[in-house]
């Protein structure tokens, strides 16, 4: 990040014609290059409004906004618009155009050599993993979510330091959305670019946003700042009630397992006794171990297994149904320890065991 | 001899192929009017339809375009027109500079007003309403990329209208060929001369022979559209133009 921001709102205000009271509200904000934003807000907050601004859809009524530095009314809007990406949730391709021809919109705007924007298809084919024979299909003939994939990389044609995004997501399915979401987490760790998003879904906001704008009714913006520190500290009543009654359930998903403390539980070796195995049960107050060989944790036994006198190494090792890894995230790991009957969950780093997460250390997370 | 036997031997006599009054010169006169009024009813008609289409403004003027060209039937037209062709072929005066813009107030130019006012409409409503009706999400992105008003339209509109504009084209033309036999009426040549002469001679099986080679040119002008389909619509979009069809009558 760069001292500047690269993107300013300066008291931005818009009145729309024949209404009284303005869609944003002398709005102020500043977005850091390399940082995603997430404006959210529920219907009539002016979020849409304000992410139009940026590249002169809707004009201001007052107030300035820079991009890098440079006023956005400096240069002629198509001109500006060429250098911002531009996604929305209709996606818009072009129906009469292939895929490759709907990538190259803004390079061949820009008078790119044609060599040059051959090349750059390709990148951006792969880039968006998308199947290069999609190259010359037409957008009637891809799914949904190959076509916001390719809208995606249509924004990111000419490689604009900038993208806004409008509801991105908000026409494909759950599934896929959750899909494309990581998938933009991704593209965004590895091109680092300045994203303003816009959605009314405030578990996407916290996936998704390194900073979240909290905007009410009338565009007036009511918190700006981390996921986390919104989910702890909401500013107002409007906000706690924005995020819901599950915020603390939400703030889970922004803590990975790996910072959370772990016990070691139950583990017994494979050669340990059944008075060891039940000194071990009773020490966390459980009624199954964790069996240990090779220093691999194996698998399970329940306590009464040991009942006809068998000791471990007798056992056969029952495999654990829910294993979390390090990058899961806490909400992962209630989900994990809530559908389990063991009430806890393992906790294992490829075949390496780190040890247990519990609902005591979840719930300690959530009131933290 | 039965009546369709005659007919038979009427195209069956060279006599009514060739020559001025012939068979192969009706049909060129026809189509060249036809053509004609085409041509210049889409570049009046269109522009300004997909200009008006692409700023959603005009939406009135084009219900009353429409409204006009249903209400007002192609016979009164050809003959409001046909004094007003006859005093422009006497000449005219313009600020002392006389000259007429056409040789004979009769044939030709009465009746490619009557047509022109025909084919118009369909044009213009169907322009305006394609254009206007493109998917706004599409125009949006179209504008968020950078692409100026003027390349919208042109690269983008256009091409997503062209379904229903062609399909307009489409029937605008054949009504025109159906209608231009009303030329005859005006002393113009085409395929309603057999039916007016045959009808002035008594002669059915000229009439009918008129009536069977209008028919013939209309269906081979629906032909030649269906034909040209696969070139004019862009590959990705087709399909979309039956529903143009309602609307162009």
């Amino acid at each position: 990040m760069s001292d500047s921001p690269m993107i300013r709102l300066d008291a931005v205000t818009k009145v729309f014609p024949g209404t009284d009271h303005p869609a944003v509200d002398r709005l102020t904000l500043e977005v850091a290059e390399g940082e995603v934003v997430v404006l959210v807000g529920p219907s009539g907050c002016g979020k849409t409004t304000t992410l139009k601004m940026i590249n002169r859809l809707i004009e201001p009524t007052s107030g300035t906004i820079t991009v890098a530095g440079a006023d956005v009314t400096a240069v002629p809007a198509p001109e500006l618009r060429r250098s911002i990406g531009y996604v929305i949730q209709q996606i818009g391709l072009f129906p009469h155009r292939t895929i490759a021809d709907n990538i190259a919109t803004v390079p061949r705007l820009l008078g790119w050599e044609r060599p040059r924007i051959e090349a750059r298809i390709d990148e951006l084919i792969d880039l968006a993993d998308l199947d290069p024979a999609m190259r010359d299909r037409y957008p009637s003939e891809l799914s949904g979510g190959q076509r916001q994939r390719v809208g995606v990389a249509r924004a990111l044609a000419a490689d604009p330091p900038v993208l806004l995004m409008d509801e991105p997501f908000g026409a494909v399915d759950p599934i896929v959305r959750a899909r494309l979401q990581d998938e933009l987490l991704d593209l965004q760790a590895r091109l680092r670019k300045t994203i303003v998003l816009v959605t009314h879904d405030v578990d996407e906001a916290i996936k998704l946003g390194d900073r979240v704008a909290i905007l009410n009714v009338g565009g007036v913006l009511e918190q700006y700042a981390p996921p986390a520190e919104i989910l702890r500290s909401p500013a107002d009543a409007f906000v706690e009630g924005f995020l819901g009654s599950d915020r603390g359930i939400k703030r889970l998903s922004l803590i990975a397992v790996r910072d959370a403390t772990l016990v070691e539980g139950p583990i017994v070796d494979a050669a340990a006794t059944a008075a060891e195995a039940g000194a071990a049960m009773a020490q966390h107050g459980l009624d199954w171990f964790g069996i240990r060989r090779g220093g691999l944790v194996v698998g399970w036994a329940a306590g009464s297994d040991l009942d006809g006198g068998a000791a471990p190494a007798d056992l056969e090792p029952r495999p654990f149904a829910t294993a979390l890894g390090p990058d899961d995230s806490l909400r992962d790991a209630l989900d994990a320890v809530i559908t389990s009957h063991s009430r806890v969950a393992p906790v294992f780093d490829g075949a390496r065991y780190l040890g247990m997460l519990t609902i005591e250390e979840i719930s300690r997370e959530i009131v933290q | 001899m039965s009546f369709l036997g005659d007919v038979a031997s009427w195209f069956g006599t060279a006599a009514n192929w060739w020559g001025e009054s012939g068979i192969l010169n009706r049909v060129f006169e026809h189509v060249q009017l036809s053509a004609f009024t085409m041509a210049v009813a889409l570049a009046v008609a269109l522009p300004p339809a997909l200009a008006l289409g692409h700023r959603n403004r005009g939406g009135g003027l084009v219900v009353t375009v429409v409204n006009l060209g249903r209400a007002i039937p192609s016979f009164g037209i050809l003959a409001l027109a046909l004094p007003f062709t006859i005093e422009l072929a006497r000449g005219i005066d313009l600020f002392g500079w006389e000259f007429s813009p056409i040789s004979s107030g009769l044939g030709f130019w009465p009746t490619f007003v009557a047509l022109l006012a025909l084919a118009v409409p369909p044009i213009f409503a169907n322009g305006f309403t394609a254009v206007r009706d493109v998917d706004p999400g599409t125009v949006e992105a179209a504008r968020g990329m950078g692409l100026t008003e003027r390349q919208i339209l042109r690269s983008i509109e256009v091409p997503m209208a062209m379904p229903v504009v062609y399909a307009a084209m489409r029937v605008a033309s054949v009504q025109v060929v159906a209608t231009a036999t009303l030329g005859a009426l005006v002393a113009w040549g085409g395929l309603g001369r057999f039916i007016i002469d045959g009808f002035a001679q008594q002669d059915d099986v000229q009439v009918f022979a008129g009536a069977v080679l209008v028919a013939l040119l209309a269906v081979a002008t629906e032909a030649l559209f269906a034909f040209g389909e696969r070139w004019a619509i862009p590959r990705g979009i087709a399909g979309a133009g039956d529903r143009a069809a309602a609307t162009a009558g």
